[in-house]
Formats: C-alpha cells, structure tokens, sequence
C-alpha cells in the first residue's frame, strides 16, 4: 500500500511540474498584461504587479476592435458554409456510395493535408480577377473551399454511424433522398454540426497564411493585426500580451466551454472511423 | 450489391440529386486544388520572378537556383532537425501524460484541460508569447540563472555537430529548438487526446490478463499497451509531419529567419521571396517542393486508410 502511495506521489509531481510549465506562458500573458508601461521590464518579467492596471487592454482594445470584427465576419459565414457543405458531402458519400465513390473522397481528402503555399499564386490571382483580393469575401470563399475536406470527412465519419436499416426503412415509408437528408439525417447530426461548427471557427479565427496574404490594411482579421502589434518597434509588450489575449479570448472561450466537443472534432479530423 | 444496381434504376431522380449535392464541392477541390496547384508547378517553371508575370519557360533553373542557395539550404536543414524533434517530443510528451493521466488520478480532467487548451490558440498567440518567454535576457532564462545556465535560445547561430556540406554549415541549428520547444506546447495536447481515446479503446481483460501471466506494470505497458497504440503513433507521426513542414506562422511570429537563417523554414522563405520580393517563379518552385515533401507522407497515409476501408 506504502508503495502505492509512493508511486501515486511520483505520477503526482510528474503531472504537477508539466502542468506548470504549460500554465506558465498564461501566468506571464496575465501578470504583462495587468502592469503599466513603467513596470514592464526584461528582468521583472515574472513579478506580480504593484497594482491592477487596465490600460494595456484599453490600448490593445483600440488598436485590435476593426479586425476582430472582421474576424467575425468572416468566420461566421464561412463556418456556416462550410458545415453546410461538408453535411450535403457528408451524407452523399456515406448513404449513396456510388462506384468512384471511394476514389473521389480520397482525392478531396488530400486537400486537406496540401501546403497552402502551393496554392497561394493562382489563388490570389484568381482572386483578383473575381475581385475578391482583399475583401472578407474573397477570405470566406477561400475558407469554405479548403475547409471543405475536413468537414465532408468529420460529417462522412459522423453519418457512418447512422444505420443503413434506418435508411432503408425511410425509403419503403417513400422517402426520398431529400427527405432522408432532411427528416433523418440533419435531426440525428446536430452534435455533429455542433463539432464541426466549432472546429472550423477556432481553425479559421486562427489562421494566419490566408489572412496575410489575401487581405491588407481594412480588411485584415485580428491575428494579422496583432502580428502587426508585435512585429511593430515599439516595444510596449503589456499592449501585446493584452492583444494575444484578446485574440485568443473567442476560441478559448469556445474551448472553455464547449471544450468536449472539440476534443471530438479533433478526433473526428484525424481517426478514420 | 446487385440489389443495389437494380435500385439505382428505378431512382434515378435521387441520384441527380445526390449527384447535384456532390457536384458544387468536388469542381471547388478540383479547380482549387488539382488545378492551382498544376498552375503553380506552372509558374514555378517559368521566368516569373518580377512584378509583371512572365511565363516564358525557364526550365529547371529556379528549382536549381534553390537547391544551391544558402537560404534554401539552411532551410532544408532546419526543416528536418525541427520536425525530427518536434515529432519526437510530442509523441513522448503526449503519450507520457495520457498514460498518467489513464490511472484513475483524482484531478486528471483539470491536468487534461491544462495540457489541451494551447490547442485552442493560434500559432501567432504561441509565437507572440514565447518570443519573450524564451528571450535570453528574460523568461525562463530568469530562473536558469540560478542553476548557471543561460541558453541564447532562437538567437543562438551555433550548429551542433556541424560539418561543411553544400553552401552550408549541416548540424543541428540549436536555434531551431527554442521554435520546437513552442509548437510542442501548442500541439502536444493534441497527440494527448488522440492518446487518450486510443487507451480507453483498449479493454482493461488485456492488461488484467497480461498481469495474470506475470508481467509487471512496466511490462505490461511495454509489451501490451504500447505495440496496440500503433496505429495511433502513425496518425500523430503523419499529422505532425504535416504540420512541420509546412510551418509558417509559427516561425513568423516567433523569430523571423534568424541570423543566418538559423530559424528559417521554407514557409517563411516562400512568403518573403514571393509577396515581399516579387520573385513568383521561385517562390511557386519552394512552393511545389514543399508539396512534394508532405506528399511523401500524405499519399501512402491516404491509400493505405482507402484500402483499410474497402475491406
């Protein structure tokens, strides 16, 4: 029993130090965050500060508020979309599996894992001549189109799940494939848009290539904008730890409270069910 | 099968629709993917490296203008070394903690969310933050201090173990391990929970069983619990060294290129050549090799998983 303890002890303090080598970029983003410029020094880093002071956030509020909305303007429909989307997909290459079927979902799937460079040129290009370059538009369009692996393939493994009896059942009561998608199919996926929905909001609000490229000045989402903020010279870094909070706040408050459903898209994403 | 032809007969108007449902996204990937990337592979030959295109032929001269310059070389190595580690220590780190954290301990739901919520950020949070946290003046060199140690982390051009080859000094850029230190936190969670599900996937009459033969903890994960985590081992291999080679944020955040082009990653080199420099051509060739880089571990990962589910 002593060894037990002992052993219990051990797996105790492993876990303990990782999770304070984990917490620790938060403690450091909160505590810079909280000072005033005077405060913040290279040596002082790790000290509390003398008192609570919002100034920073008011600073980083101003600077970053143009390009979080823009953020959410462009993540919302482009995640609505690309769940849309990727049900329609989802369910055509679960129930009405037709021969190529196999072939077709493996070749889309590959968009999913290409360097996005590789697109990038022709990309922008195209872009410009629809004219949609620099406009939240043209960053939708672009997240639905590459989102549109990930999601046919969490919703293809999400209506695997849905027995074929069902289906069957639904046809003989004379459903049609409509019908199906929308009686059976769309009831029984809720949880399933629920996961996608927040997989592709936290991966869009994050993305940086396509933002940086496709968009300048008034049209950038916030992570462009706090690179910005930090790649600047001025080296007030509470406004920047205050900035990196800010644009972290949506996702982690999505994971916060919704954070089982993301550790089922991230599953969902990467094991073929 | 055959049922199944005889039915599609008689229902023809659900297959238009269904076909109508496909058909909207599969020309998107097909024009967006197939098609731009043959376009860029198109570019990358021509002599597009100013502002105005030009898509006069130039053969193989910018991937031969890569594969002799130091830029591209160096990056070539950095690319190696950090996903090496990279994959390395998130499998270690992720697999470590989920077998922790699969022994009934009180408290692992908070460790598990501690570990999993950088997977919620954004590489240019993790960069923005551990640029100071990893700054040799301050961060965590504070309390190195103590112990007498002050690593010069990502300014650091030192290359272990280096030996002339090419344009380029080849070792391990030491450099590059304070950007693996970074996108080990941000992404070990994710190998955690893959873990994590792969473990509750395996049926404790194993290990009892294992135990019952007279293997001791130690064993029974060495030789039961581990070989059945394989094929999770290869997902978390595949994801990461896709993520690894086409890394760009993350370094752009954190570091730029470095002295030396000690942290330049062909990502970031891409970028620069192509949206900063105007040179189209080149940055459509680093493009296409960085395609063909993640190529190497997508494909066969893809065909394998079709086949598997074909069975």
């Amino acid at each position: 029993m002593t060894v037990l303890r002992w052993t219990n002890i051990f797996k105790y303090a492993v876990l303990l130090a990782l999770a304070v080598v984990f917490l620790s970029p938060v403690y450091v983003i909160i505590v810079t965050s909280l000072k005033p410029l005077e405060e913040v020094s290279l040596s002082t880093m790790w000290e509390l500060p003398s008192g609570i002071d919002f100034s920073s956030y008011g600073r980083a509020f101003m600077e970053l508020a143009p390009n979080v909305m823009n953020s959410f303007y462009l993540v919302i429909p482009a995640t609505l979309l690309s769940a849309l989307l990727g049900a329609m997909n989802g369910y055509v290459l679960s129930k009405w599996k037709f021969k190529g079927s196999e072939l077709l979902f493996t070749l889309m799937l590959f968009g999913m894992f290409i360097p996005y460079q590789s697109i990038l040129i022709p990309l922008i290009q195209f872009l410009r001549t629809i004219d949609l370059y620099n406009t939240i538009w043209g960053l939708i369009l672009t997240h639905v189109v590459y989102g549109l692996p990930i999601t046919t393939l969490m919703f293809r493994n999400f209506y695997a799940s849905i027995p074929d009896t069902m289906i069957e059942a639904a046809k003989i009561d004379g459903a049609g494939f409509l019908g199906i998608f929308r009686r059976i199919m769309i009831p029984l996926s809720i949880t399933g848009f629920v996961v996608v929905a927040i997989w592709q909001f936290t991966n869009i609000w994050n993305e940086f290539l396509f933002a940086v490229t496709i968009t300048n000045s008034d049209s950038q989402p916030v992570m462009v904008a706090l690179q910005n903020l930090s790649g600047s010279q001025i080296v007030e870094w509470n406004v920047q730890m205050a900035g990196a909070l800010l644009a972290a706040m949506p996702t982690l408050l999505v994971y916060i409270l919704l954070g089982k459903y993301f550790v089922r898209g991230l599953l969902a994403g990467s094991v073929k069910g | 099968m055959a049922g199944k032809t005889v039915r599609r007969r008689r229902i023809t108007r659900d297959q238009w629709t269904a076909a109508a449902f496909l058909a909207p996204s599969l020309i998107l990937i097909a024009v967006f993917v197939y098609g731009f990337i043959s376009w860029t592979g198109y570019v990358s030959f021509s002599n597009w490296n100013t502002l105005t295109p030009d898509f006069s032929f130039a053969g193989l001269s910018n991937y031969l203008y890569l594969f002799s310059d130091f830029r591209f070389q160096a990056d070539l190595r950095n690319t190696l070394f950090f996903t090496l580690f990279f994959i390395g220590m998130v499998i270690v780190l992720g697999m470590g903690t989920a077998i922790l954290l699969d022994q009934k301990l009180k408290g692992e739901s908070i460790f598990r969310n501690i570990f999993l919520f950088p997977m919620a950020l954004s590489f240019v949070v993790t960069g923005v933050v551990w640029q100071w946290l990893l700054n040799p003046s301050t961060g965590f060199n504070q309390f190195l201090g103590v112990f007498g140690i002050q690593p010069r982390w990502y300014t650091d051009t030192n290359i272990l173990a280096g030996f002339q080859w090419g344009a380029i000094e080849f070792g391990l850029p030491v450099a590059i391990l304070a950007v693996v230190i970074a996108a080990v936190w941000q992404m070990t969670g994710f190998s955690l929970a893959m873990y994590l599900a792969g473990l509750r996937g395996i049926p404790e009459e194993l290990r009892e069983a294992a135990r019952v033969d007279g293997a001791s903890e130690g064993q029974v994960y060495r030789r039961v619990v581990i070989p059945m985590l394989m094929p999770i081992t290869v997902s978390v291999v595949i994801i990461m060294a896709h993520i690894s080679l086409k890394i760009f944020d993350l370094v752009y955040a954190m570091t730029g290129s470095g002295a030396n082009f000690v942290t330049d990653v062909p990502g970031v080199y891409m970028f620069e050549t192509t949206f900063r420099g105007n040179y189209y051509a080149q940055g459509a060739a680093i493009a296409i090799i960085m395609l063909v880089l993640v190529a190497v571990f997508i494909v066969p990962y893809l065909w394998y998983n079709r086949k598997g589910e074909n069975r």
